[in-house]
C-alpha cells in the first residue's frame, strides 16, 4: 500500500517544511525555557560542588550564606576545627555587586576565601590559566563569564585588584561570574564603611557620653577602633575527614556551637528547592502555557491541512478506503511535523542558548522527554482533524 | 441466459419525515447488462443524483430491491454488511470533475484501488500501466495530475474506475467540463471500455452533445424512471 501521508507531505514538501519550520521555532522557546530551568539548577549545584565543602556554618536560624544574609565573628572556625570529623575549616565572604568593567555593568559575586595556603574550602578547585591568589591583598581570580582578562587590572570598589587566576563555572546560584579575593579584602568590601561615613561614626561616638566618659581613658578610641574593623564572615566551610557522618558532625556544631550548619544534601535542597523555587513554578506555568500554544497550533495546521483535501478524503472514501487509512494518513502527517518541529527547535535552542545572559543546560534526557511529549501532543492533536475527516461524506464526491 | 449487472426494482428514497418528506425516488426499475452504456437524463432536481448515490451504495434506499451481477446487495435493506467495500471492488466511479488524488503520480492514482483492496503494490501498478496503455495515456504515466490537460484526466480517472474490474461503472457528468470533440472522445472511451471489460456504464448526463450516442436512456422525471429508445449515433 502506498504510504498517502509521505506523498502528500512530499507534494506540497515547501509548505509543510516553513510549517514545521514555525513550529520548530515555538519547541525551540519551549526547549530553552526548560534549558533556563536546568541551567538554574546546576548553576546551584556547580557552587556547591566548587566550594569543595561537606558542612556550611552559619548564623542561628538562617538559610546563609547563599538565600540569606548571614554574619559570624571570622574566629568561630577555632572552636569548629577542634570537633572530631573536622578535617578542614575555612572562612567565607560572599556579596554580590555591581561592578564596572570595560565599559559596562557586570553583576558579579565577590568571594572572599583565606588564602593562606591551597585548596582551602571555598577556592576554586581547578584554573584555566593562572595561578592561585598568593599575596594577602589585590589580587583575584575571576571566572571566565565575567569576560575578565588574565593580568588585567580590575577596581572593586576602593581598590585595584590584579587578576592572577580564571576559573571556568564558577557562578553563583544567580548564574552571576565570581571573582575571589583574598578574605580581608572581601571584609573590607563587604562590611567596612567608606570614609565620610567612618568621619560620622567617630563624630557620633564622641558625642556619646557613653563612649566618651572623662574618667575612663582609652575607651573612646576602642569604641572607635572597632567600630571600623571588619571581623565578621558569612560562612565557615567546612570539610570533613574521609568517612566522618556529615549529619552528626552538623549536629555537633550546631549543640556546641550555637550555630547553624547544613549538610550537602540539605544546601542542596535550599539552593535548588527554596532558592529557585519561585522562578521554577514560573518557568513551569511558561512551560505549560508554551505546551499548549504548541498543542492548538498543531491542532490548527493539521485541522487546516485536513479541510484542504475534503474533495479528495471524500474521493477516497467513497472508493472505499477504510477509515483507519485515512486516519493514519493525517496522524502521520502530524507525527511528522512534531518531528521536523523538534529537530528544528532542538537545533534553534542549541544555537541561540549560549547567547542567553543565564546558562542554558539541553539536558538529553530533557530532549527525549520533550521529544515524547511533541509526539504526543501531536498524536492528540490530530484527533480534531481525525474526527473532522472521519465526518466527511462520501457522497461530497458525488455531485447533486 | 445473462445476468444484469444492475438490476433495479421499485427503488425508493425519502428524504425527511412527516411533512418535510420528500420522495426522491417513487419507484425505480431499471436493468443495465454487462457490456453496454446507458444514459441516465432528467431535469435538475428530478432525482439523478439521489439515483446514482442509491447505486453506488452512498446513501440508503428508503424501500425496494437493488442487484449486482445477480447478487441482492439492498431489499428493503442493506444485505450486504462492507458498504465501502462494496463500492472498492465492485463498483467504479467517473466524476464530473475527475478528482484524482493530487499528490499521487498518475500511475498511483489508479493502481490506488487495487491497493487499497490488498492486492500487492508491483501488480497494482503494471495493472494500472494496462489500463493506462488502453486508455492512450500511458505515456503520462509518471507525470503529476497537475501536469495533465483535462481530457487527459478524465481519461486517467476512467482508468481507476476499472481498475478493479468492477461490474458497473456510475459516471456522474463526465463529460460535463470538455468541449464537443472531447466529451465524444470520453463517451467512445466508455463504449470501448464497457465492451472490453464487459461493464455495464451508467452516465448521468445534461450533455446534449453525447445524448444521441446511446442506445439506450433512462429518463426521470418526479422520482420515476422511463425507458426511452436511444439513437445509438456512431462514434
Amino acid at each position: 500500500m502506498i504510504n498517502l501521508a509521505s506523498r502528500d507531505v512530499l507534494h506540497g514538501w515547501g509548505k509543510f517544511l516553513f510549517t514545521g519550520i514555525g513550529l520548530g521555532l515555538l519547541i525551540g522557546a519551549t526547549l530553552t525555557m526548560a534549558g533556563v530551568f536546568r541551567g538554574m539548577v546546576d548553576d546551584g549545584q556547580v557552587l556547591i560542588d566548587n566550594s569543595g565543602a561537606d558542612l556550611w556554618v552559619v548564623q542561628q536560624g538562617t538559610l546563609g550564606p547563599y538565600a540569606e544574609p548571614s554574619s559570624l565573628r571570622d574566629d568561630v572556625w577555632r572552636g569548629i576545627a577542634g570537633i572530631r570529623g573536622v578535617a578542614e575549616t575555612g572562612n567565607a565572604a560572599y556579596l554580590t555587586i555591581q561592578m564596572a568593567h570595560a565599559g559596562k555593568d557586570t553583576r558579579v559575586m565577590i568571594v572572599g576565601i583565606e588564602v593562606d595556603r591551597p585548596n582551602r574550602p571555598g577556592a576554586p578547585p581547578y584554573l584555566t590559566a593562572g595561578r592561585p591568589i598568593l599575596q594577602g591583598h589585590y589580587e583575584a581570580i575571576a571566572d571566565e563569564k565575567a569576560g575578565i582578562k588574565l593580568g588585567e587590572r580590575v577596581k572593586i570598589r576602593r581598590h585595584d585588584y590584579t587578576v592572577v587566576g580564571l576559573a571556568r563555572r564558577m557562578v553563583s546560584s544567580s548564574g552571576d561570574p565570581m571573582i575571589f579575593v583574598p578574605l580581608k579584602d572581601a571584609q573590607e568590601i563587604q562590611f567596612l564603611k567608606d570614609n565620610d561615613a567612618l568621619v560620622n561614626e567617630r563624630a557620633r561616638t564622641a558625642a556619646n557620653p557613653a563612649f566618651n566618659r572623662p574618667g575612663v581613658p582609652g575607651l573612646l578610641e576602642a569604641a572607635q577602633a572597632s567600630a571600623t574593623q571588619a571581623r565578621n564572615v558569612n560562612a565557615v566551610l567546612v570539610r570533613l575527614v574521609p568517612g566522618a557522618d556529615a549529619d552528626s558532625v552538623a549536629d555537633e556544631i550546631q549543640r556546641w556551637k550555637r550555630l547553624t550548619s547544613y549538610t550537602r544534601a540539605q544546601m542542596e535542597d535550599i539552593l535548588v528547592a527554596k532558592l529557585i523555587a519561585t522562578s521554577a513554578k514560573q518557568i513551569g506555568m511558561f512551560l505549560a502555557i508554551l505546551a499548549v500554544v504548541t498543542a492548538a497550533i498543531v491542532a490548527f495546521i493539521i485541522y487546516t491541512m485536513t479541510l484542504a483535501k475534503v474533495r479528495e478524503i471524500a474521493v477516497l472514501k467513497l472508493i472505499g478506503a477504510k477509515n483507519r487509512t485515512i486516519a493514519a494518513m493525517i496522524l502521520q502527517q502530524a507525527l511528522a511535523l512534531g518531528v521536523i518541529g523538534f529537530l528544528v527547535g532542538r537545533i534553534a535552542a542549541g544555537l541561540w542558548g549560549p547567547a542567553f545572559p543565564k546558562y542554558v543546560l539541553l539536558l538529553p534526557q530533557d530532549a527525549i522527554g520533550g521529544f515524547a511529549i511533541v509526539l504526543t501532543i501531536c498524536a492528540l492533536a490530530s484527533s480534531v482533524a481525525i474526527r473532522a475527516a472521519l465526518a466527511i461524506d462520501p457522497a461530497e464526491a458525488i455531485g447533486g | 441466459m445473462e445476468t444484469p449487472a444492475i438490476k433495479l426494482t421499485g427503488l425508493k428514497k425519502r428524504y425527511g419525515t412527516g411533512d418535510a418528506a420528500v420522495d426522491a425516488l417513487k419507484g425505480v426499475d431499471m436493468t443495465v447488462w454487462p457490456g453496454e452504456v446507458v444514459g441516465l437524463i432528467g431535469p435538475s432536481g428530478s432525482g439523478k443524483s439521489t439515483l446514482l448515490k442509491c447505486l453506488g451504495a452512498v446513501i440508503e434506499p428508503t424501500a425496494g430491491r437493488m442487484e449486482l451481477a445477480g447478487e441482492v446487495i439492498y431489499d428493503d435493506a442493506w444485505r450486504i454488511p462492507d458498504l465501502r467495500a462494496l463500492r472498492r471492488d465492485r463498483i467504479g466511479f467517473v466524476f464530473q470533475a475527475p478528482y484524482l488524488i493530487p499528490f499521487l503520480d498518475v500511475t498511483d492514482n489508479v493502481a490506488l484501488l487495487p491497493m487499497l483492496a490488498g492486492r500487492d503494490n508491483a501488480a497494482a501498478r503494471k495493472h494500472a500501466l494496462e489500463l493506462l496503455t488502453a486508455l492512450d495515456v500511458r505515456h503520462r504515466a509518471g507525470a503529476q495530475v497537475s501536469q495533465l490537460s483535462g481530457g487527459e484526466q478524465q481519461r486517467v480517472a476512467i482508468a481507476r474506475s476499472l481498475a478493479n474490474h468492477a461490474p458497473v461503472i456510475l459516471a456522474d457528468e463526465p463529460t460535463a467540463p470538455l468541449d464537443s470533440e472531447r466529451a465524444l472522445t470520453v463517451v467512445r472511451i466508455l463504449n470501448d471500455m464497457a465492451r472490453q471489460y464487459r461493464t455495464a456504464i451508467i452516465v448521468v448526463t445534461h450533455d446534449e452533445k453525447i445524448i444521441p450516442t446511446f442506445r439506450r436512456i433512462y429518463q426521470i422525471r418526479d422520482g420515476r424512471t422511463h425507458e426511452v429508445a436511444g439513437e445509438g449515433r456512431a462514434l
